[in-house]
């Protein structure tokens, strides 16, 4: 994906390469015996306004990618491009100003707040950040909690509270107060009730138009991601399988894997009839030990000797439709 | 409390249920726990009598005198009257009885122990402070920056400056200049060759890390419980002059291990935890991740073990006192009474019975309230 300085500037983020090992430590004087590829050479970009779906099974290097993105995690190669500038081997000092451009809403409502704390005191401390003094704390903390739907008067309750829905909107509001311009949704809607969970996207929708927020969607419910996303990124074992468009990947899924995601969704047609279900044979290999050439060729249906022996290439279907799948191309 | 204040449409939402402080609700809990309550309430009855006995029976003309000597009364069982004959005014006993007996020398027991008791408090918060600043720092360090490794320069640099320091100590005065000059500027080249990506002062390997943070701080620990506690204090409090404050210290150098370890569980898995994750991304600095969101929720446990650790820092000085090894004469602690009363425990037995009891009934209570605040501050027995 070559890209010129002009059009670097013009995303949010950009992602290039990116990669995670994470080291396995054994025996008696704690060598490395083995490297678990977490990610493994992942590349996309986010446009300003833009949201971006990441899916994938559980363990296919999602989730890192997000705190890669953050600088919770040290990349072991690749890069990341904020608004243009390389961000990826920042020292903690350097990255701290850039900390309020990117912010992240976690999957698990109840361990995302500090239970010693009052949702007020946790969103202070994002607007302590900024600098702002003490009754423009308070006015803009009302206004951001007001902002996700959450009565302001609540601000010095504690988090054990409120539902798990209400907590994951004080920390859409925690993430919000330092005025980001990326926010990293890691599984935000997986750990909630299905009712709730529409109102979180709708939040996250409204917000998104509101603010002119970039999001990285993570999920592994493509359903779900459809509806807040522009582009989808299918990743399974530390690699970007297929990534396109959200129409374009609904209408014609070109990846065997991204099908057997497809078709694992309900569906209800007119005639009544289920709508082919071929569910996926096997498990995800291990990270550890992955399986040569394609990362897929364990569970694909469509499997063949090349497959098992090349190193399958990322390359462009057509238009801004990428898949890792050799059987695709035009 | 339900608002139905509406903004865009969207109504906005908080909890309904009556507002219930952490606190209310702990202290809630601990009140269904009929031993822990009693063992507060001793524990206040305990605070208040050593606090009223140091005022008491201190000072040029105490309201009790600990140390006045009447042989012609010795050996007087408790709840006996003084033989108002054979006394001048100011030996006769403040109450007008014996409350406890006297000792071999004629001194109120009664005076002693309330003496003792100030001691043994001290002792106690004293040697517990010392041991839980020592672990939550130490435990702090190995949860937090124990992945840092330590690298085979930093130990060289520390092995010379403290050999250096070691044979100054030791009179060889041009040696041991040497090794701190060495370790010294040795340390300077580690720092210039770590500032400089592509280095020529030193070899490669001396910048590998040799073991993590984590195993020294860990590995100390593990030396630490290895000698029996106790002989090691002994030791330690046979060679140093005999004070109590030297009492305290040693006995809360030996006993820091248990909250290092304690305070270190808490941290790697409070580490992990999504909301100090958040306070990184929102670009906290790392003193405020530590002490304004990690501490508070990794302090329960602490405060129970402190709480038990008051109990046997109670008992060890007890112990120490009972072998002569603890605080001097004349001063007077529960366990050197128990000491000079063993001589005579079958003419007098209340002499080894009081103090026995009342470290029983310190430590027990001590013991049966840490146990209550443990269930007080357990998360999962909160909500009902």
């Amino acid at each position: 994906m070559a890209l010129t300085d002009n059009h670097k500037n013009a995303v949010t983020l950009q992602v290039a390469g990116l990669k995670k090992y994470f080291p396995v430590h054994r025996g008696f004087f704690q060598r490395v015996a083995a490297r678990v590829k977490a990610v493994d050479g992942v590349d996309f970009e986010i446009g300003p306004g833009k949201s971006l779906g990441l899916v994938g099974e559980s363990g296919c290097g999602k989730s890192t990618v997000g705190r890669l993105i953050l600088k919770l995690l040290e990349p072991d190669g690749g890069k990341i491009f904020y608004k243009g500038r390389d961000i990826s081997h920042l020292s903690p000092r350097e990255m701290r100003p850039l900390r309020q451009e990117i912010q992240i809403v976690f999957q698990d409502p109840y361990g995302s707040l500090n239970p010693r704390m009052t949702i007020g005191q946790s969103i202070d401390e994002g607007l302590r950040c900024v600098g702002l003094s003490k009754e423009g704390r308070k006015s803009r903390r009302e206004e951001l909690l007001e902002m996700v739907g959450i009565w302001p008067g609540a601000a010095d309750r504690y988090p054990h509270e409120f539902s798990g829905g209400q907590r994951q909107r004080v920390g859409v509001a925690r993430s919000l107060s330092v005025n980001p311009s990326l926010i990293i949704c890691d599984e935000p809607i997986s750990a909630l009730d299905v009712s709730i969970q529409a109102q979180i996207i709708n939040l996250l929708n409204d917000l998104q138009s509101r603010l002119d927020l970039s999001y990285l969607f993570i999920s592994h419910d493509l359903n779900v991601v459809s509806y807040i996303s522009d582009r989808v990124a299918v990743m399974y074992l530390g690699h970007i399988m297929e990534y396109a468009d959200t129409e374009s990947l609904f209408e014609k899924p070109l990846h065997p894997y991204t099908l057997a995601l497809l078709s694992s969704v309900p569906k209800i047609d007119d005639t009544g009839t289920r709508g082919a279900h071929t569910p996926l044979k096997g498990d995800v290999p291990s990270p550890l030990d992955p399986p040569p050439g394609c990362k897929f060729q364990g569970r694909c249906p469509r499997v063949e000797e090349r497959c098992r022996k090349e190193e399958i290439q990322f390359s462009r279907f057509d238009g801004d439709h990428w898949v890792r799948c050799w059987k695709a191309s035009p | 409390m339900a608002e139905t204040l509406t903004k865009n449409h969207e109504i906005l939402e908080g909890p309904q249920a009556p507002r219930q402080s952490r606190f209310v609700q702990q202290f809630r809990l601990f009140k269904e726990n009929r031993l822990a309550v009693v063992g507060l309430v001793i524990f206040l009855a305990f605070f208040i009598t050593a606090v009223a006995g140091v005022v008491l029976t201190s000072g040029q003309d105490p309201v009790f005198n600990p140390s006045l000597v009447r042989l012609q009364e010795k050996l007087q069982p408790p709840l006996s009257l003084p033989n108002l004959e054979t006394l001048k005014a100011h030996e006769v006993p403040t109450l007008g009885i014996y409350l406890l007996g006297t000792d071999d020398l004629g001194r109120d027991v009664f005076a002693r122990m309330l003496q003792g008791a100030w001691v043994s408090l001290t002792v106690g918060f004293v040697a517990v402070g010392i041991a839980v600043i020592v672990g939550i720092f130490l435990g702090g360090l190995a949860g937090y920056y124990g992945q840092e490794g330590i690298c085979y320069d930093q130990i060289l640099d520390f092995l010379l400056l403290l050999s250096g320091i070691i044979f100054f100590i030791l009179k060889w005065h041009k040696l041991g200049f040497g090794l701190f000059t060495a370790g010294i500027f040795m340390m300077i080249l580690s720092f210039r060759a770590r500032r400089v990506k592509q280095n020529r002062f030193m070899p490669g390997w001396l910048h590998k890390s040799a073991f993590s943070f984590d195993t020294l701080i860990m590995r100390m620990v593990d030396i630490m419980l290895c000698f029996p506690s106790f002989f090691l204090i002994l030791t330690v409090v046979a060679l140093l002059p005999a004070s109590i404050y030297n009492i305290m210290i040693v006995i809360g150098l030996t006993s820091w291990m248990g909250t290092t370890r304690f305070v270190r569980a808490e941290f790697l898995s409070l580490r992990e935890q999504d909301f100090v994750s958040a306070a990184k991304a929102l670009g906290l600095g790392n003193f405020r991740i530590i002490f304004r969101h990690m501490m508070p929720n990794a302090v329960a446990p602490v405060l129970v073990s402190a709480t038990i650790g008051i109990a046997t820092a109670i008992l060890t000085e007890a112990g120490l006192s009972f072998l002569g090894f603890g605080v001097p004469p004349p001063y007077a602690t529960w366990g050197n009474i128990l000491s000079d009363g063993k001589r005579f425990i079958f003419d007098a037995p209340w002499l080894t019975f009081v103090p026995g009891i009342a470290i029983l009934i310190v430590v027990l209570c001590f013991n049966l309230f840490g146990e209550g605040l443990k269930d007080a501050l357990n998360p999962k027995l909160r909500q009902e």
